[in-house]
């Protein structure tokens, strides 16, 4: 007679001590980005409250002087210059990524034909691939030179240059995401625009792009708030020069332009030019913080269900 | 004047080379409900969507013959097809609301056809809410998202918006097949009320639907219409072979 095998009785074996370890290990791993994103908010919140203990912060919100960098009393501590740098760079980053990034994902999405989308979409990628610094030498080789031919007034290190590449930098996550959000909508509403006697540009506008509104628009959220963070290029090609100006002629320092320049130089440890660059990090990290707060509202308040 | 709303002469469709409909020739009468019946991949839903030029979207698709409707060939160069589709609306077989309100949802076809003027709009989506038998159930609620109506209800909003346009013809793709009984009882009943106005042609999978509410129909097999009778005759006295096994389950 043949021996029952006996299911009942565990026994213990390499498979099933691997089996109760590794879901503990990959909570260490999952653990270890919170403790890492905690850490880093804690140190900017430490050295920030150390800056503010010097620095009045009504001074910090309202000055349009910055003047970190220098000794003793010619220090000022006013952020709204690398306010403005840094919205400039990004408002003219919007005005040309937006219509091209948003152009490019309708023509993709509903117009190309299959084989000229899979010429473009590797050409997208490829565009999101190219290192930041080589962009920021595209920047001052090229779009600057150009500019000026035309803009005589335009300074050497200008805003309008880096929003130009800060824009075209960002074009593919604008056109991407935004692609895959109208992709998505499915073909039983664009049929049914069709059979009211639609035109493709009347299912286009009034049926995909609405039904995909709540992907669209956290594209370009992700999008500006990845522009509002850019270093490299703003770093060669929009200037040092903290002014509080709209002019984009001018040159200007972002904020992270800014805390390049104080690192890349020599700030005494521990001295307030140097809590102040924690400081402009913590102002940094609140703007993309609620961007990405709010891409995240908006892409769950008006899902579509289809 | 003419009997007939549609008239298919000689009508043949290619998918690439697969010969999908072969030389189907018919007239549809006005004003009346006129059933496609046949197994699955017959060609009643590819004919149905020639009626409207819905095929047109599809890559490789060639279409020989004619489909005249006013004395007009609705496939020659000289017709838009927009304003042929205003014409010959269609309902189809899931029911497809936008994902916009139930007054957007009506209003989309008028609006697009250039209609602007709030009032009318008004009056016109009333209409055509309760010509789909369903204002009672949505008067109060005109701005609520279409997706929150039941299935049936959605379907019925579908059947509103296309008579929005206002069109003499309605093509309908199996719209009850996604639905329950009571639904589809209501839609039927809808349907017998609908064609005192409107020429209706419906696909159906269904061959009781088509005997309770269709005057005429058509048996579709493999591309080839069969029989094209009054549809008492068709279903009790058949004159082809292939139609009695067909209706007598045989095959299907």
């Amino acid at each position: 007679m043949e021996q029952p095998r006996n299911m009942l009785q565990k026994k213990q074996s390499w498979r099933n001590t691997v089996e109760a370890f590794i879901p503990k290990f990959l909570l260490i791993c999952a653990l270890l980005s919170v403790f890492t994103t905690v850490g880093i908010i804690l140190t900017l919140l430490f050295e920030t409250a150390g800056f503010f203990e010097k620095v009045p912060f009504l001074d910090y919100i309202t000055g349009t002087t910055w003047t970190a960098l220098f000794s003793g009393d010619q220090q000022k501590f006013g952020v709204l210059p690398l306010i403005s740098g840094t919205l400039l760079v990004t408002v003219g980053a919007a005005v040309v990524a937006v219509p091209i990034g948003l152009g490019s994902a309708i023509y993709l999405s509903e117009y190309a034909p299959e084989r000229v989308r899979q010429i473009i979409k590797p050409i997208l990628e490829i565009l999101a691939g190219i290192p930041t610094i080589v962009y920021g030498f595209f920047a001052i080789t090229l779009v600057t030179p150009f500019l000026r031919s035309f803009i005589p007034q335009l300074n050497f290190f200008n805003a309008l240059s880096a929003s130009i590449v800060v824009g075209i930098m960002i074009i593919p996550m604008i056109a991407s995401l935004s692609e895959d959000a109208m992709r998505s909508v499915p073909k039983n509403i664009r049929e049914a625009a069709y059979g009211l006697g639609a035109t493709k540009l009347e299912v286009v506008l009034k049926i995909v792009v609405p039904a995909a509104l709540s992907g669209i628009v956290s594209s370009f959220v992700l999008a500006l708030s990845r522009a509002i963070g850019e270093t490299m290029i703003v770093t060669i090609a929009a200037g040092s020069n903290p002014t509080f100006t709209f002019d984009p002629t001018s040159t200007i320092q972002t904020m992270t332009g800014f805390m390049v320049q104080a690192a890349m130089g020599d700030i005494t440890y521990e001295s307030l030019s140097y809590k102040a660059i924690y400081a402009v990090g913590m102002t940094l990290f609140l703007f993309t913080f609620v961007m990405n707060m709010l891409a995240q509202y908006i892409s769950r308040r008006f899902k579509e269900e289809y | 004047m003419s009997q007939q709303a549609i008239s298919v002469d000689n009508l043949n469709l290619y998918y690439g080379q697969n010969h999908a409909l072969k030389n189907i020739s018919m007239d549809i009468d006005k004003n009346s409900v006129t059933a496609l019946i046949g197994p699955s991949g017959c060609g009643k839903s590819t004919f149905l969507r020639t009626l409207n030029r819905m095929n047109d979207m599809i890559p490789g698709v060639k279409i020989e013959g004619q489909i005249n409707i006013h004395n007009q060939n609705i496939y020659s160069d000289q017709v838009h097809v927009e304003m042929l589709r205003k014409n010959v609306g269609m309902v189809f077989q899931a029911p497809n609301p936008f994902p916009k309100s139930i007054y957007d949802n009506v209003a989309y076809g008028p609006r697009i056809h250039g209609l602007r003027d709030k009032k009318k709009l008004d009056e016109l989506i009333e209409k055509s809410l309760r010509g789909a038998a369903i204002w009672d159930e949505v008067k109060d609620r005109l701005k609520d998202k279409a997706t929150g109506l039941s299935g049936g209800q959605q379907q019925r909003l579908c059947i509103a918006r296309a008579l929005a346009v206002e069109p003499e013809v309605l093509l309908m793709d199996e719209p009850t097949s996604a639905l329950d009984p009571i639904s589809t009882a209501k839609i039927e009943e809808l349907i017998q009320e609908l064609k005192t106005s409107y020429t209706i042609v419906i696909v159906t999978h269904n061959m009781q639907q088509a005997a309770r509410i269709s005057d005429k129909t058509a048996f579709f097999l493999s591309g080839d219409l069969i029989e094209y009778n009054k549809t008492e005759q068709l279903f009790s006295t058949p004159k082809h072979k292939q139609t009695e096994d067909y209706i007598t389950g045989r095959f299907g």
